[in-house]
């Protein structure tokens, strides 16, 4: 066991666990932080999806020895940017979600897409949304969520 | 005795000389040896290019090619097969917004999870491609001019190819893969890392000699 | 007779259980079963499912004005959690914005009206549930209304209500947070009027969901987020081959981990697996992964696909036990070879992988158990844990959590998972025990949609259209050897192997189906839409080659072939028709038309796509999709099924989407080895059209599924020239 520092949506979190520990499992059993999700734990569905330092990341693959002070920002404060606000706002108004398990790992990905790319085309978002898993298979209604809060943030 | 010894002080200076001229001597046998030797030339031809094959072998085994792919995916695992989750190049190799390479893999090897890291990990570009659209390793004769074609190779000469080779963290991750999901081990190129160098130094102390094209 | 009366029909419950089979309107297959439950008949424990469902355990009204709508089901994305209550909010006349949803947890009031358990599955939700959701808003409507009369003194008749508030004569008004108390004492009404359907304010409107919010703020709880104090993780180490049993354990690199509490072997639905217990799951896992297991597999059967796929091409080759006989028996050898078809197809074990992986929550106390299960089955469920632990079902507190997907894969007869949770909880006495499958677990842990071998041999006659048709089903069952088998096993066949094609909407005079059910050492499940994942596939792949034959379009093909009496189904393939006709005649070069039609679970689809074949794979660039649903409740939500639930139909023919098994061992680990959809793999435009009706509601859940495959393979027959008939499809040549 270590214990590690962490940045967490701007609060410093401590916590002691095995370094082997992925982030994944250190913010839901440690931090009690639970809309990030376990789909796979091979970072093939991206149910796991946090940014940190700014980067879409998988949270099931990383160890938290890997981390470092690098700042994590997770679905429950992605409000807090005014892209994930109108990304998830333009989920709710495109009735998107079904079970829901996947949709804290799409919004994830998306805000990191219409951050980087503000007018994504259609190839824009399916590369970029082209890893994460929706068993329900939502995809039709998060294309055009994402082009509707693409529009909003104009 | 004084006498011996201002002979011996007076015989002092022609040693070095004599050395020298010495040298000079061999050395010059040596280079008349070799210039004769003209058909011998081919003998460090040869060993380059059978060191350059030796090069070759890493270049194109699992843990090097799957990152020098001619398409817009890497490949992964020894069967080479295109990596999962739909990740693609990106215009700057290192994945797109959302999907990056970083994304996932970190600075170093996460073996409690199986995914391999290193620093700056990504797709080498285009230019450095070494295999064809088909997924095909290409042939030692054109991958050999894609590596020394300063051009496209990030104008690395001779040296800095051989610096590259035994410093490159990337380069060096290949043998310090580390563990599948499954646990298990991921392959070795087939030759260690201070084999692969000595290879190298000696392909580009032959003038990195390419085989002839077809 | 109306559909609404048929409906109530087939709520009366008999005593005794057995299988009802009864023709629905539109001439398809609806079965209703009452389950014969004797273990716990004899325990005097098994309720009937209730008559009267009283209102108190469906609707609360709140003192500050919320109104809690009770669910009788999972929700699982199929939106049944938005859209039961608003037709009980409808019939109550509620103040839409005010009502709140909560799952309900195992008891006998909440059981299905027409299937008398309490599940989630053959689409059944808004069918079985339209008309006692109606009736419960109706009665309750009708006790605020009583009770604001009462304390007006005015007359029930002088009283109206609107948008949760009575109004009376002259200018009272009484909002239904103000009445709720009385009303709650009024007796409940025998009948209540129901509305006309013209009076609906939010049945038939397209209504956004309830839970939308917390599914994107990460604040909904699903099964595997419970948290509970003192709670422990559990995971299991399961055989590699089914059945197999733990020889011997060497646990001792296992238990060295800090965190790690108790490691045991515990007894499987077949075999043993050893159970590990952790603080957390990582750690458990860490743990599962150090335990040295010596297994024992003899005495099993060891599949293997190469040997499976031998023997059930064999087995189509012969006559099975008869589903549909009709007709001429011998018709088909009157036909020369060039005017038949003979036709096989082979379909894989498929995986369903809902995103939330199996998870079930158990803590035993000395007489009293409590379970937290996102459950699809919980009579069955709660029965399973009641029974591990020596109670009776009503000592379990069952809650129903929501679940990340379920397709089918969390209604297992068994119950093996909440039997694991509960066998590892007992002995942990007093802690709360999650147990967690991982997705390898899922992957590998069986319960799939069996693999499915076709033979298929058709006389045409000389108008082009199919004279006879003797088709062969090889397939294990899915309910044989359990308490569902007397509903669904008549005649040696299990209905749910044939259900697509024994009901065929098709006009064949000289029809013989038969099946070959194989016992096999797999354990099997239905996966979303059952039987009709292949049937489906194998009928419209044919009837499009037939149609290709006659050289006839393939929708007018339908259009003859189709008994006149399939009007549900003529009337969505005329829909579909119509709204797809334009881009149709004006598709670019390379890109081809598929058609496919298919009724099943009450509902009739049809649909259109547009297909071009990209990096050897086909791209789906549209869909047009027409359904016949009867009234749609929330025709939001239908057109949301059908755009997604098409997507979930593409599983079927993705490179990576089959489970193989080598030597007993199942060869795939994790999506990388199984591979569902991504965005990329599923139409990139679905549009949707429902068929106007005030029919009784039926489902679409699981119609939209079986249409996809076949309709994406025709359209890619036109553009290579091949038929594709095994599944899943591989990579396409040039």
């Amino acid at each position: 066991m270590e214990t590690y520092q962490l940045n967490v949506n701007g609060q410093r979190k401590q916590v002691k666990v095995d370094p082997s520990t992925p982030l994944l499992w250190v913010l839901r059993e440690e931090l009690k932080m639970t809309g990030t999700k376990y789909g796979c734990g091979i970072s093939a569905c991206g149910a796991c999806t946090v940014h940190v330092d700014g980067i879409a990341t998988r949270s099931c693959v990383v160890p938290v020895s890997l981390i470092g002070d690098r700042p994590i920002v997770t679905i429950e404060a992605i409000a807090a940017d005014p892209v994930g606000r109108a990304v998830q706002d333009a989920w709710v108004d495109k009735d998107v979600v079904q079970c829901g398990y996947c949709q804290s790992g799409q919004i994830m990905s998306a805000v990191a897409l219409l951050k980087a790319t503000p007018r994504p085309t259609d190839t824009n978002i399916e590369e970029s949304m082209g890893g994460n898993l929706c068993r329900c298979a939502t995809y039709v209604r998060i294309r055009e969520a994402i082009k509707s809060a693409s529009q909003q943030l104009k | 005795m004084l006498s011996n010894c201002r002979s011996f002080i007076r015989t002092l200076p022609i040693i070095p000389v004599a050395a020298v001229i010495w040298i000079a001597l061999t050395a010059s046998a040596a280079i008349e040896v070799r210039e004769s030797r003209k058909p011998n030339a081919d003998t460090n031809l040869d060993n380059g290019l059978a060191a350059w094959q030796k090069v070759y072998s890493v270049l194109t085994s699992p843990r090097c090619i799957n990152c020098h792919t001619a398409t817009n995916y890497p490949q992964q695992a020894d069967d080479r097969h295109r990596h999962f989750a739909n990740v693609i190049r990106g215009p700057e190799g290192k994945g797109v917004p959302g999907l990056n390479c970083i994304s996932c893999h970190q600075s170093a090897n996460a073996d409690s999870t199986g995914v391999p890291g290193g620093n700056n990990w990504h797709l080498a570009p285009l230019s450095m491609r070494w295999q064809d659209a088909n997924d095909r390793p290409l042939s030692s004769a054109v991958v050999c001019r894609a590596v020394t074609n300063r051009s496209k190779n990030n104008n690395l000469g001779g040296p800095a190819l051989l610096k590259h080779h035994e410093e490159e963290p990337l380069v060096l991750w290949a043998w310090n893969p580390g563990r599948r999901p499954d646990g298990s081990m991921r392959t070795l190129p087939p030759l260690s890392h201070a084999e692969f160098v000595a290879a190298t130094r000696t392909w580009v102390e032959a003038g990195t000699p390419c085989p002839p094209a077809k | 007779m109306p559909a609404a009366t048929q409906l109530e029909k087939r709520s009366q419950i008999d005593r005794r259980g057995f299988l009802r089979v009864s023709a629905s309107v539109a001439g398809g297959l609806f079965v209703s079963l009452y389950l014969d439950l004797p273990a716990f008949a004899e325990e005097g424990n098994q309720a009937p499912p209730a008559k009267v469902y009283p209102p108190d355990a469906f609707v609360n009204v709140r003192p500050d004005g919320k109104i809690l709508i009770t669910v009788n089901r999972l929700e699982f994305g199929q939106g049944v959690q938005t859209s039961l209550p608003m037709i009980l909010a409808d019939e109550m006349d509620a103040d839409w914005s005010q009502v709140i949803a909560e799952l309900a947890p195992a008891a006998d009031v909440y059981k299905d009206p027409v299937f008398g358990i309490q599940m989630v599955g053959g689409s059944g939700s808004i069918a079985h549930s339209f008309q006692q959701y109606r009736e419960l808003g109706a009665k309750t409507r009708a006790m605020l209304i009583a009770a604001a009369a009462d304390r007006w003194h005015v007359s029930p008749e002088q009283c109206r209500t609107e948008n949760s508030v009575v109004y009376g004569p002259g200018n009272r008004s009484a909002r239904y947070a103000e009445l709720a108390h009385d009303a709650a004492r009024k007796p409940v009404p025998n009948q209540a009027r129901l509305k006309n359907p013209s009076e609906f304010r939010l049945i038939g409107k397209k209504i956004r969901r309830l839970d939308s919010r917390p599914k994107c703020d990460g604040s909904q709880k699903f099964g595997l987020d419970l948290d509970l104090p003192g709670m422990k993780i559990a995971v299991v180490a399961h055989p590699p081959v089914f059945g197999g049993r733990v020889k011997s354990l060497d646990d001792k690199d296992a238990r060295a981990i800090e965190g790690v509490r108790e490691v045991f072997e515990i007894p499987l639905m077949k075999g043993s697996g050893v159970a590990v217990v952790a603080d957390r799951f990582w750690t458990a896992k860490q743990a599962r992964d150090r335990l040295k297991i010596d297994w024992d597999l003899s005495g099993i059967e060891h599949p293997d696909s190469s040997q499976l796929w031998a023997r059930y091409r064999e087995l189509a080759r012969t006559t099975g036990n008869v589903a549909v006989t009709r007709g001429d028996q011998k018709a088909l050898e009157s036909f020369p070879r060039s005017s038949r078809i003979i036709a096989e197809y082979e379909f894989p074990y498929l995986a369903h992988t809902p995103m939330e992986p199996l998870n079930a929550t158990v803590r035993v106390n000395d007489d009293r158990a409590e379970a937290w299960v996102p459950s699809q089955f919980q009579t069955m469920d709660q029965m399973a844990i009641a029974q591990v632990l020596g109670l009776k079902p009503a000592q379990v507190t069952f809650h129903t959590e929501f679940a990340g997907g379920g397709f089918g894969r969390r209604a297992v007869i068994d119950s093996h998972v909440p039997r694991e949770a509960a066998l590892i909880a007992k002995r942990l006495r007093g802690t709360p025990v999650k147990l967690i499958w991982t997705r390898e677990d899922d992957v590998q842990g069986g319960y799939y949609r069996p693999m499915h071998a076709h033979r298929v041999e058709i006389g045409i006659g000389s108008d082009g259209m199919p004279a006879a048709w003797r088709h062969v089903i090889v397939g294990q069952s899915l309910v044989a050897g359990t308490p569902f088998a007397a509903l669904m096993i008549k005649n040696g066949v299990d209905a749910s192997t044939v259900e697509g094609v024994a009901d065929t909407n098709y006009n064949i005079p000289n029809f013989h189906v038969s099946a070959h059910h194989p016992t096999v050492n797999v354990p099997v499940l239905w996966w979303r839409s059952v039987g009709n994942t292949h049937t489906a596939f194998v009928m419209e792949t044919l009837i499009d080659e037939l149609a290709t034959r006659a050289k006839m379009d393939p929708i007018t093909y339908r259009r003859k072939f189709l008994k006149p009496e399939a009007t549900k189904l003529r009337a969505a393939l005329d829909l579909m028709d119509e709204k797809s006709s334009a881009w149709r005649s004006k598709l670019p070069k390379g890109h081809a038309v598929g058609i496919s039609c298919h009724e099943c679970f009450g509902t009739a689809v049809a649909c259109a796509v547009d297909v071009s074949i990209e990096n050897k794979r086909p791209k789906i660039h549209r869909a047009t999709v027409a359904v016949n649903c009867g009234l749609a409740v929330n025709p939001l939500s239908v057109e949301s099924q059908f755009q997604a639930g098409m997507g979930f139909g593409v599983t079927q023919l993705m490179a990576k989407g089959a489970i193989t098994l080598k030597d007993g061992r199942v060869e795939q680990r994790n999506f990388d080895g199984y591979t569902p959809p991504y965005i990329v793999d599923v139409p990139v435009g679905v549009d949707v059209h429902i068929v106007p009706s005030n029919d009784a509601p039926t489902g679409c859940g699981e119609p939209p599924v079986p249409v996809i495959s076949p309709a994406v393979v025709n359209a890619l027959a036109r553009l290579t020239g091949k038929r594709y008939r095994s599944l899943p499809l591989e990579s396409l040549a040039g």
